[in-house]
Formats: structure tokens, sequence, C-alpha cells
């Protein structure tokens, strides 16, 4: 049954020339392997087997990960996620979400709550000594957005000569602790939840700068209607990589593999989510890191 | 618990800056809902509505809401101050109404002819419950403030989510989510930091509750 569906997409795809067309429809998502044969003993053959994943993504970060109303998380990291679990054979209707929210990204790993995390999760080493990153499979940037008629703050090192700027990000992220050694002091910095908030309080005036991942400043700048701006360069490289657990290295190279394959449904994916924004790059698969 | 042990001067830091927001929100606190008690028992009547719709407003609403409104609804209005302001008087305000209950059941508790007797031999309504009703009212409203005073410290934590931050709470999720501790031991110790504060609340309390103990 499924092996007809594939071939009669397959044969579709084919007449028209357009192979990523197959990608557009929402209801079948990115390509699922029909035929998988892994080593045994190694986790996609145990997920190939099983025949469900449950993967970890963010609930509540638009453009990546993020539940609509019908409580089905949708986004860039959620269809990078498809194309991985369909390289097992998994299609999307088995695909078990669970929320992984910046604080317990790693201890879901850890505690075999998921088999991976894809979840704007930025690489770095603090937290390769807990878990085993595959990728990256997006490089973003940390970058500032200002209100529309702000001329003092044109990037990162105006923030000194501004003692009284304040600087909005969410707690416990990568770009707070960024973004500390360019304040003046600490009172500058202020901290919300979510970026939604920061956004808000941008436009009421109670801070005068958001800062954060570039794409996720995007978004709101979009929303905006002209009154934000981002200005400067990216001043930080935040490569997003898909968390595993620690020293899976079989699955690590399986991920990366499947990355580099399907780079069509990864253009799909990105321009369908995060990159329908406006004015937005398209994306680049980065070179993955080596597995270790 | 290295995670602790490994970042003691930023827990300390965190527990300085939640002590901080507790004492001027039980400051606070107590002036205001001492004031609107005293509204609640007045002869006027409109200071009685006052001190009764503000209760009912105020004890009704989630803190969060309280909270979302002072530092999200009066910048919209044209009012800027720092968040620790707009955090802090939210703070003050939501629990000023409960204090103000508990005082009120103090003040219920002294009997009627005490009030008679003050106001019989002269004294004008202020000096009736300032020097006759509320002595004896605040012992036995101890209890139930000190367990509101106690929940207010707690409540202290939401304060930090809006836009206050390097609080206890603050800190337990810069140590989790950026720099990738085990979330377990570090709020464990965000769990302690709250215990040094409301433990030895407690325990001050209970010592003043027995040092102004009357002998019925």
């Amino acid at each position: 049954m499924r092996f007809t569906r594939t071939k009669a997409i397959l044969a579709v795809a084919g007449m028209s020339l357009a192979l990523a067309a197959c990608g557009s429809d929402s209801d079948d998502g990115p390509e699922v392997a029909s035929d998988t044969d892994f080593e045994a003993g190694t986790t996609m053959a145990e997920i190939a087997d099983r025949g469900t994943v449950t993967i970890g993504t963010k609930f509540d970060q638009p453009g990546f990960g993020q539940k609509n109303l019908e409580d089905v998380p949708e986004g860039f990291d959620v269809e990078v996620a498809k194309i991985i679990a369909g390289a097992m054979g998994i299609e999307a209707k088995d695909i078990t979400w669970k929320e992984a929210p910046s604080a317990i990204r790693e201890q879901v790993i850890e505690n075999d709550e998921v088999d991976f995390v894809v979840a704007t999760y930025t690489i770095n080493d603090e937290r390769k000594k807990r878990i085993t990153f595959a990728g990256p499979y997006y490089q973003a940037g940390q970058q500032l957005m200002v209100k529309d008629d702000n001329d003092t703050i044109s990037g990162p090192e105006d923030l000194k000569d501004n003692p009284d700027a304040k600087v909005c990000s969410v707690t416990g992220s990568t770009p707070s602790e960024n973004i500390k050694e360019y304040l003046a002091n600490d009172r500058q910095l202020v901290l919300f939840d979510i970026y939604d908030k920061c956004a808000d309080a941008l436009s009421n005036g109670q801070v005068d700068v958001v800062t954060t991942d570039n794409v996720i400043l995007a978004g709101f700048v979009s929303k905006s209607d002209g009154d934000f701006k981002l200005v400067g360069e990216q001043f930080t490289e935040e490569p997003y990589g898909i968390g595993i657990k620690k020293g899976d290295v079989e699955f690590c190279e399986f991920i990366n593999k499947t990355l580099a394959d399907n780079e069509d449904a990864y253009n799909e994916a990105w321009s369908s989510t995060a990159g329908e924004v406006e004015g937005s790059e398209p994306a680049e698969l980065p070179e993955a890191d080596s597995c270790s | 618990m290295d995670a602790v042990y490994d970042n003691l001067d930023l827990f300390w830091s965190g527990f300085l800056r939640s002590l901080g927001i507790c004492l001027w929100g039980m400051a606070g606190s107590l002036v205001l809902g001492t004031l609107i008690a005293a509204f609640r028992v007045s002869p006027i009547p409109a200071l009685r509505w006052f001190g009764t719709a503000w209760v009912t407003l105020i004890r009704n609403c989630p803190l969060t809401v309280v909270l979302f409104m002072f530092a999200f609804g009066l910048p919209e209005l044209g009012i800027n101050v720092s968040y620790y302001l707009f955090g802090v008087s939210a703070l003050v305000l939501y629990t000023s109404a409960f204090v103000c209950e508990a005082i009120r059941s103090g003040i219920n508790s002294v009997q009627l002819g005490q009030a008679e007797a003050a106001r019989a031999i002269g004294l004008t309504f202020g000096q009736t419950l300032g020097q006759v009703i509320l002595p004896q009212a605040l012992r036995s409203s101890l209890p139930p403030l000190g367990s509101v005073i106690i929940a207010m410290f707690k409540n202290s934590a939401l304060v930090g989510a809006f836009g206050v931050g390097g609080d206890l709470w603050g800190v337990g999720n810069q140590l989790t989510s950026a720099q990738g501790y085990d979330a377990l031991p570090v709020f464990t110790g965000v769990a302690i930091g709250y215990l040094c504060i409301t433990l030895p609340a407690a325990a001050l309390l209970a010592t003043v509750e027995r040092k102004v103990a009357i002998a019925r």
C-alpha cells in the first residue's frame, strides 16, 4: 500500500519535473523511506523497528517550533525533524512531539524521554559535555533590533556609550549571556520568559533594544509594519544542532548524511516556515561538524 | 550539587536580589494593607466602600495578571519606570488585599465594647483605632499575617519573570538553560535559597507572637 503511494507520488513528481512539489503537500510531509536497513544495535535500527519516534522541540518559538490551533507543532525545526524521521521510515503521524524548553533539553535526552531534540539548540561546549550534537543544520547569528526612529544605537558597540539604553532578551538564553560583554552595567539588561514580551516592551518604550538570533528578530520586524528595524552586523555565530544521546556517533553520522542527501526537502522546509518571513535569506545547509 | 558550589557567587547575588524584593514587598504591603483595613472599618461610607472594592478586585485577580498590568499596561499609558519598581509595586498592591483581610479579622476579634468605651471617653476614630483597637488586633492577626507574608516571599519569584531578572529564579534559569547545568541540583539550590528567606522569617514571627501574646 505504502509502496504504491510512494511510487505514485514519484511518478507525478517525475512528470512535472518538480521533485520539490511533493514536499509542499503538508499531509505527507517529507519523503518517507520505505525500505530501511540499519545495522542491528544502532539507534536507527531500534527506532525503525519500533515504528514510532519521540522528538523534543519547542512549542512556543514562532517559525521554528510552535503549536498551532490543532495542537500540532509547526516550524523549521519540526520539518527538519520530519526529514530525519522519514529517513528511518517513520511517517509524520507516527511522531510523538514532546516539549523541550531550553531549561530541560539536556535532561530529556539523558533520561531517554526523547530520541532526539531539534529546538533552536545552539551548539556549545558546555552542552557538549552532556549530550552529542549532530549538524549544525542552520547557522544563525545574534543581532540587535531597535525602533525605526532610533538613530543612537547602530550596533552592539554603541551600548556601552548609552548606559541608559535598556536591552531586552530571554532569561537563560545564549543571547542574554553573549550580550553581557557589550553592556556598561548589569542594569541595562532586562529579561523576560519569551521574546513576545520583549517586542511589547520595545514598542511601549520600556526597552530600547531587543537582542537574539537574527531569524527570530526578522519575524518581529516583518510583523511590526515598519516600527522595528535590525541594526548592526551579526556579532555571534549560533550554529543550531540536533541533540542526541552522548556518544552516539553512528546516529550523529546518519543524521548528517540524511540532511546532506535531502537538500531539496531541507530548502522546502525552510521556505515554508521560518523562510516565509519577508527579507529573510535563503537557508544554506552548513557543513556538518565531525561526530564525537 | 557541583552546579551550586561552582556558582555560589551567582546564587548569593540572586539571593540578595530576591531578599530585596521580599523586604520592600513586606514593608509596602504591611503599610498599605493596614491603611486599607482602616478604610474598611472606618465610619465614612465612601472609604468603607473603597476598601471593599479594593479587596474584592485585587484579591480575585491572579498575581500574574496584576504584574502584567503593571509591566505592560502602565507603559501604554505613558508611565515608564524601571521594571523593578513595577514589579515591587504590583507585589505590594496584590499582597495588601490579603494583609488587609488578616488585620480586619484581628480588628473584629476585639470586643465592640472597647471601641465604644474609647469613643465614650472622647477619643477620635483615629485615636480609637491606633491606640486601642489595633494594638490588640495586630496580636491576634499575627498568625494569618505570617502566612500572607510567607506566601508573598514565594510570590516574589514571579516578579523576577517580569523584566526584573537576577533573582534566585532567574539565576536558576540562567544556569540550566544557557550554561547547560542539570536542572534538578540547580533548582534544589534555588529552593534552599527561598527556604533561607522563609524559614528565618517564620521563626521570627513565632518569636514575635510569643513576645506579644496577652494572657487572657
